[in-house]
This record gives structure tokens, C-alpha cells and sequence, in this order.
């Protein structure tokens, strides 16, 4: 690592310094250290992107060089040197005066990460009141000033305006206006963009990049996405349980990666380019909407009345051994039309036909026999399994409820884990003893134990790792082709969408905006919207996943 | 993509994710290590002793008395008449009252009245409280109907409920109990009712829905085992309300009939003489205030441990 031989002279070095930064784990953790040996530096003027998987280590040394960590979380070794010192032991005056001035940070959250109580205006103004002697004219032109700056609309009226009354993209603008008022040498940016939407990321990014550029500062960026790194890296860092494997310039890394996990995350990211099957339309499809509609009703107690339109005539077919997904951005009704079709709730209008039989209106015992043909598969491995119910418990207990004998369901239960790739002897187990990939698994499997002709996956991998996320998608892939299955897949991310699809539909606001074979969608969108989406999509410009 | 063999088991070898199982202690583990839990729990279990060791521990029979050893101060010598007209000697460890009864074997077996009313108040509560809250809260056309019932239950003074009802029925051991626990049931009710809530919009709920698991059972075999956890710390806390409500309906003479030693009893018989024999009241509001405090700690470090917000910063 050739930065470490950098001069260390403040002002023309490099602003952050990191040598041999070692943190130990508390004992029984599944490792001793959090952080071992870790060397890097950040220079000015330049974004380091700091990469791992969760777990590795890499918002412990965020909250290192912030002085941040908790008491169980000690720097036993190594030093961390901003601009010249080592703060590694620093006391909790000087790493107070030092934050906010000379290195600052934004978080993932910008909802928790603010005040709910104190105007964005006041919040940023407790900064310059902590570290500057300003009078509180100068105070407001600098704050109105630096709002301007992350180019937020009509400034006087963001400032006086409660942090819920914005939008997510907004708050963390006033993340980073607060971050950068007194202009310090060194940001860290943990995660700061994976809460949010991808239009908004792509504006959170440039932004970022802008700032960097215009105030020389040197950037800390933390991130567990290659798209984003892609974007805005101009070195990278890649981090395994605590050590530092690889480091050198964006290209170098993405491109002719050194170290064999590095190749693995490259590759296990899924390229935005469609695997270009053939997708024929010859079967009966197995289920269709027509003119599916949800609408929330908000009702006051004097009768004002507001309606949510969550689903506005959404109509899709899904056919056999193919792959229908749903791409769009929170709130654009991809989930009300999952929950709707596999009846969690009531569409208010429209046709849900499975096998040509029009399920939205039927009532609860007659949907009964009809229920185990639509499998849906969630988001969140932590909270889809019942913790205190064995493996084998979740997964029989839906082929119970439709009379098969117990020894026939734990049969099978043992041939559905070798499908879903685990042990079958990990079945008396609880949940909390799998990691989330093979939760997900499981969760795969308790949906395949009823022999559903469709599966839902709602943001099934979303919340995985992207090692982890490209074997349970393997696994769905796999899986529907064998079982010949319907597939409605439901995401935010293109670059999975154009992985498994055969077929793509975009929503927006609760409408579907265009749709079509996965090919077309994505090689040529028509609607604007769509053409949107793809612009925004991180790092479009490198070739991920085609190794 | 192309589920390549040779990429395939290069994920699995590289990815960071622990293949292994993840070894986590236990609730059960957690708890038996926690400090409050094990000095609350050794001192109710030595309570629990007392109580039913209570014939064995040099006691005579608390309902006798003796006019010739009354107002006796603790560890004076005296005599006591047995049902059989029998005269023996005794030591009075904690004096002796206004008529002549041992204040200490009165202790020793209200041990035993207060912690029966605790542990069956409790229970009570609990079962009715978990049917309601279920119901209020799974059942969304009965929660209107069931809550404003427990609003208005939980609008009277608990204590104004139980002296009604013992009022009503004539003061025994089964009516205190059910007089007692009648007014914690609304609170309990409540505590399931928003766990309930936040519970069965759980995944794993949903995903049972799907499954065509019928409602009971998603109610008793999903929803209820989740709750647990935090109905045992809420029944610790009501035990300890108990033994304070029987030892006030005792003490205001609305409780069980005052031949029947109870703590409350106790200290309300040595009420008119607490100018020159504080100890009638002092000893029983002793065992009184140190059972209540087990009952707590043993409360909190439950809280402690089985909290999943807890849980969540260990």
C-alpha cells in the first residue's frame, strides 16, 4: 500500500490516516476482532469506498475515527491519524471539537438521524452554535447558504420546516448540509444512500460528488453496493471479516480484481443486461389480474374523507415457468398487488383469476382449498419464520392444515431441504440458529411444501448480502424451472429484475407504466418513467456479473 | 442466470455468511444468569419455604390463644392452651397479641395465605386477560365492544371493585382471590391486546395465513406463544399487587375473616396498641414489604431478559 509511504505533512498529506487499526469483538463473538490490521488512507479531494458485506467491519471503523464506538468495542491497536493527529485515543473533548469541524458524518437513516422535535434550521444551527462564536444574523446567512447548496428548494421555508415534513431525499440533503456547514476536512458517508429510492440515490450521489469536488474534501464512502461504488469511487477498499483484502484504484478493483473474494462479490453482482430467454406464451396462464384496484379510505370522525389509491387498475398474467416482475420504487403499489392476489387483503375493485376462476371476492372458506396454489415468499428472513417454531414445524404445517399425514409431510419436509440445498438433519432446529440466506431457504422451502403452481417473491433477496442474494437466486431459478412454477417476483432493484424475468412490469403510483417481455423493457424503454429508473440505476456504465 | 457448478460452489465457499449453525444462548440461559433473578427467586423460594414448612418451624397452632400470655414482646417466655385443653410452654420468637395468639406462627402461616392470593390472582387474570386481549385484538368487529367494557372496568379504584365484591359474597379465600384479580384483568387485557397487534403483522403470520392455517390456531399456536415473554414479567408484577391488596382488605376488615392469619390481619388487630407494641405491626409489614420486593426484582431482571428490546443490546 504505496499511500502509507504519503507525506504526513497537514494540508498537503493525506486528511485521514488509517495503520494497523485492530478493534476487538467481546468474547463469544463469533470472532475476536471486529477489525484486524486494517491500512488505508483517504486523500484529499478523493472518494474512498469502503466495501464489504454486513458484518464486515465497516461502520465499526466509521464510528472508530468519529470516536464513536461503544465501551465493548475497544481500539486495541494500530492509529487512526486525521490531518496530522492520531486520534485514536483521543480524549472526548478534543474528538468533540474535532467533529462537525474538521471531519463529519452522514448516516443511512436521515428519518432517525434527525431530530423529530427541532426544525431542520435550528439543527443545523446548533452546529455553528457549538463551534462558532457567529452572531445569529451570520449563523441564518450560513445556514441559508449552505442549504442552497445541497440544492434544496425555497431554503426559507426547508429551515423552518419539522424533519417528517420532508421527503426522504430531503432530510438527507439536510443530513449533509449539517454534515458540511463548517466545512471539514474529512466526511464519512455510511451508507447514506441505501434507504432510499434509486432516483434519489442518483440525486444523493451526484450531490455528493459535487461537494466533494467544490470543497476539496476528502470522502469516507461506505457502501455494500458496486453500483454505487462504480458511480462514485475513485479508489476502493474491499473488506472480509475485519481485514482489509484488497485496495487500489476504482478500475483496477472493478475491472481486474486481485483477490478472490473481491472477483466473487464482482461477479455475484447481477448484471443489468437480460439473459435473453426465449419466452413463449403458448400455456393457459395461471393467474391474471384485470383492472386490480386497492384504495385506502382515510376517514375522519366529521367524514372527511381521503383516498389512497395503492393499486389503480393493475392488469398482469403469469404463466407457467415464467417470470413475471414487478420493478418500483417504495410506494408505487408492487406489494399491494402481491398481498392482493395472494388475498392478505381485499382488492377493492377488479378481477383476480386463477385458472380462470375469479378469486377477489370470494370469502374465506371458499378461497380455502384454493390458497395453497399461491405461495408468497417475504422480504424479511428475521421476521418470516415463527422463532419459536422448529425448521420442520413451519414447513409442515401447511400441508398439515390440508389433511396430509404427519410422517408424509416430514418425508417431505426432508426431500424440500435437499432442494432448497440444506441439511435435512437441520430440521429440529430453531430459526434464530440459520443465518438469513438460509432463513430464506427455509422460507422457500415452507412455500414449496404446499406444491403451489405460483410463487411470490416480495423483495425476497432484497435484504440479503450479494453473495448470499445470488445463491437463493440461483436456487428460485432452479426451482422454477424443475417444478415448472409461475413466478411473480416482485423488486426494486433492476439489476435483479433483469436477472431472473422473462417478463417485466413498471409501476408507479399505484399504475402499471409499461410492461413487456424483459428484453424489450429493458433494451428499449418507451415510457419515460422506466427510462428514469434506468438512468438512475448505479454504476449502469460497468459490465457487473458477466464473468 | 446460469447456475454454473463451479460458480455455484464458489459463492458457498467465499461468502462470508456463516454456513454453520450460530450458537445463542437461550432465554433460559440468559435468565438463570441474571442477578436480580436469582436474588429475587432465592428469596421467594425461601418465602415459598416458610410457607409450607410452616407446622415444622416451631409453631403451635396460630388460631390459639391464651389470656395469660397476651401482649407479650418478642422472645419472652410464655405459656399457650392447646385445642385439647393442654397447658405447654412456649417462646413467644415475636410476642404476642391482644389475645394471647403467637404473633410468630401467625406469621409463618400468612406466609401462606399471601402467597396463594398471589399466585392464583395472578394466574386468574392472566387467563382471562389473554383470552380477551387475543380476541380484542385478532378479532377486529369484538375489540370496539370488549375494550370500552375494560375502559370502564379499569375507571373504577381496583380497591373500590375488590371491597364490593367481597362485600357482596362474604369474605373466603376464593372470593378475595377473584376480587383481586377481577380488577387487573382489564390491564392485562391490554397488554395482549397490543401485542397482538403489533404480532399479527408479522411476516411469519401473514405467512401462515397463506398456508390456510385456520384462525385459532394462528391465534393459539402463532400469536399467544409470542406473548409470553412479556406476560410473565406483567403476572410478576401482579402477584405483587396482590399481596398488597389482600393485606389492605385485610387490614380495612373487608378481606378474609380475622381468625385466618394473614399479614393483613395481623397488623390490623395490633393496630390499637401500635403506641406500646409497635412489633404487632412492624414484623408482618416486614416479611410483607420483603416478599413484595422479591416479588419486584425478581419482576425486573424477567423484564431484563426476556425483554426483546433487551434482548436486542446485550
Amino acid at each position: 500500500m504505496s499511500a502509507l509511504a504519503d507525506a504526513k505533512v497537514s494540508g498537503s498529506g493525506p486528511v485521514l490516516e488509517v495503520r494497523g487499526l485492530t478493534i476487538a469483538l467481546p468474547l463469544g463473538s463469533d470472532r475476536a476482532e471486529a477489525v484486524s490490521g486494517a491500512s488505508f488512507s483517504v486523500k484529499r479531494k478523493e472518494i474512498l469506498c469502503l466495501v464489504g458485506e454486513s458484518g464486515s467491519g465497516k461502520s465499526v471503523i466509521a464510528q472508530a475515527v468519529m470516536g464513536l464506538l461503544p465501551n465493548t468495542l475497544p481500539v486495541t491497536g494500530g492509529e487512526i491519524v486525521l490531518e496530522g493527529e492520531n486520534v485514536a485515543h483521543a480524549g472526548r473533548e478534543r474528538l468533540r471539537e474535532l467533529r462537525a469541524t474538521r471531519m463529519s458524518m452522514i448516516f443511512q437513516e436521515p428519518m432517525t438521524a434527525l431530530n423529530p422535535v427541532m426544525t431542520c434550521g435550528d439543527q443545523i444551527d446548533e452546529v455553528l452554535r457549538e463551534h462558532t462564536q457567529l452572531t445569529p444574523e451570520h449563523r441564518r446567512d450560513r445556514i441559508l447558504a449552505i442549504v442552497r447548496e445541497v440544492a434544496l428548494p425555497e431554503p426559507e421555508r426547508i429551515i423552518a420546516s419539522y424533519p417528517h415534513q420532508l421527503s426522504g431525499g430531503q432530510r438527507q440533503r439536510i443530513m449533509i448540509a449539517m454534515a458540511l456547514v463548517l466545512e471539514p476536512a474529512l466526511l464519512i458517508a455510511d451508507e447514506p444512500t441505501t434507504a432510499l429510492d434509486v432516483t434519489t440515490q442518483a440525486q444523493i450521489l451526484a450531490l455528493v460528488q459535487d461537494l466533494q469536488q467544490r470543497h476539496g474534501m476528502g470522502v469516507l464512502f461506505i457502501t455494500h453496493d458496486f453500483g454505487v461504488v462504480a458511480e462514485v469511487a475513485h479508489r476502493v477498499a474491499v473488506l472480509r471479516l475485519g481485514k482489509l483484502v484488497e485496495l487500489g484504484e476504482k478500475n483496477a478493483v472493478l475491472k481486474r480484481p486481485q483477490h478472490a473474494y473481491t472477483k466473487m462479490l464482482i461477479g455475484a453482482v447481477p448484471s443489468l443486461q437480460t439473459h435473453g430467454r426465449a419466452a413463449e406464451g403458448a400455456s393457459e396462464p395461471v393467474l391474471r389480474t384485470v383492472g386490480l384496484c386497492k384504495t385506502y379510505y382515510d376517514r375522519g370522525w366529521f367524514g372527511r374523507r381521503r383516498e389512497v389509491h395503492a393499486a389503480q387498475d393493475v392488469s398482469i398474467e403469469i404463466r407457467r415457468g415464467q417470470t413475471l416482475g414487478i420493478v418500483g420504487e417504495s410506494g408505487s403499489g408492487k406489494s399491494t398487488v402481491a398481498r392482493c392476489i395472494i388475498r392478505l387483503i381485499d382488492p377493492t375493485a377488479g378481477e383476480i383469476l386463477l385458472h380462470g376462476q375469479d378469486i377477489a371476492k370470494m370469502s374465506a372458506a371458499e378461497l380455502r382449498p384454493l390458497r395453497r396454489k399461491v405461495q408468497i415468499v417475504f422480504q424479511d428472513p428475521y421476521r418470516s419464520l415463527n422463532p419459536r417454531r422448529t425448521v420442520l414445524e413451519a414447513i409442515i404445517e401447511g400441508p398439515v392444515n390440508y389433511g396430509v399425514r404427519r410422517d408424509k409431510a416430514i418425508e417431505r419436509a426432508r426431500q424440500l431441504m435437499d432442494l432448497v440445498r440444506m441439511d435435512p438433519a437441520s430440521l429440529n432446529r430453531y430459526p434464530h440458529q440459520f443465518s438469513g440466506g438460509q432463513r430464506q431457504r427455509i422460507c422457500i422451502a415452507r412455500a414449496l411444501a404446499q406444491e403451489p403452481e405460483l410463487l411470490i417473491a416480495d423483495e425476497a433477496v432484497s435484504a440479503l448480502d450479494v453473495s448470499v442474494q445470488a445463491q437463493v437466486l440461483d436456487l428460485l431459478e432452479d426451482i422454477r424451472n424443475r417444478l415448472n412454477l409461475a413466478m411473480l417476483f416482485i423488486t426494486h432493484d433492476l439489476r435483479v429484475a433483469a436477472q431472473v424475468c422473462d417478463y417485466v412490469a413498471v409501476m408507479s403510483q399505484g399504475r402499471i407504466v409499461e410492461h413487456g417481455p424483459a428484453a424489450q423493457v429493458f433494451g428499449a424503454p418507451r415510457h419515460e418513467y422506466t427510462r428514469a429508473l434506468f438512468e438512475a440505476a448505479p454504476g449502469r456504465d460497468f459490465a457487473f456479473g458477466s464473468a | 442466470m446460469s447456475a454454473s457448478p463451479s460458480r455455484a460452489s464458489e459463492l458457498e465457499t467465499l461468502s462470508v455468511e456463516a454456513a454453520g449453525l450460530r450458537v445463542t444462548e437461550s432465554a433460559w440461559q440468559r435468565v438463570r444468569k441474571n442477578w436480580s433473578v436469582r436474588i429475587g427467586g432465592a428469596a421467594l423460594a425461601l418465602l415459598l419455604l416458610i410457607a409450607v414448612s410452616a407446622p415444622w418451624l416451631g409453631t403451635v397452632d396460630p388460631t390459639l390463644f391464651d389470656a395469660a400470655s397476651r401482649d407479650l414482646v418478642p422472645g419472652q417466655r410464655g405459656e399457650i392452651t392447646t385445642l385439647d385443653g393442654e397447658i405447654i410452654k412456649h417462646k413467644f420468637w415475636f410476642g404476642s397479641d391482644s389475645y394471647g395468639r403467637d404473633i410468630y406462627s401467625r406469621v409463618m402461616y400468612g406466609a401462606r395465605v399471601s402467597l396463594t392470593v398471589a399466585v392464583l390472582a395472578a394466574l386468574l387474570s392472566l387467563a382471562f386477560g389473554i383470552v380477551c386481549g387475543l380476541s380484542a385484538g385478532y378479532l377486529r368487529w369484538l375489540d370496539g365492544i370488549l375494550m370500552r367494557f375494560m375502559d370502564g372496568l379499569m375507571a373504577i379504584p381496583a380497591i373500590l371493585i375488590a371491597i364490593a365484591l367481597v362485600a357482596m359474597w362474604r369474605g373466603s379465600l376464593p372470593t378475595v382471590i377473584i376480587a383481586i384479580a377481577i380488577p387487573e384483568i382489564p390491564r392485562v387485557t391490554r397488554l395482549v391486546r397490543s401485542l397482538v397487534l403489533s404480532i399479527r403483522e408479522e411476516p411469519y403470520v401473514e405467512a401462515a395465513v397463506a398456508l390456510g392455517t385456520p384462525t385459532w390456531k394462528i391465534m393459539f399456536g402463532h400469536i399467544l406463544p409470542n406473548t409470553i415473554a412479556p406476560l410473565v414479567v406483567q403476572g410478576t408484577y401482579i402477584c405483587a399487587a396482590a399481596i398488597l391488596v389482600e393485606a389492605i382488605l385485610s387490614f380495612l376488615g373487608v378481606g378474609l375473616p380475622p381468625d385466618i392469619p394473614t399479614w393483613g390481619n395481623i397488623m390490623a388487630e395490633g393496630r390499637p396498641q401500635f403506641n406500646q407494641y409497635p412489633h404487632n405491626i412492624f414484623i408482618p409489614g416486614v416479611f410483607l414489604a420483603i416478599t413484595v420486593l422479591a416479588v419486584n426484582i425478581l419482576g425486573d431482571g424477567l423484564r431484563d431478559t426476556l425483554d426483546p428490546k433487551m434482548a436486542k443490546r446485550v
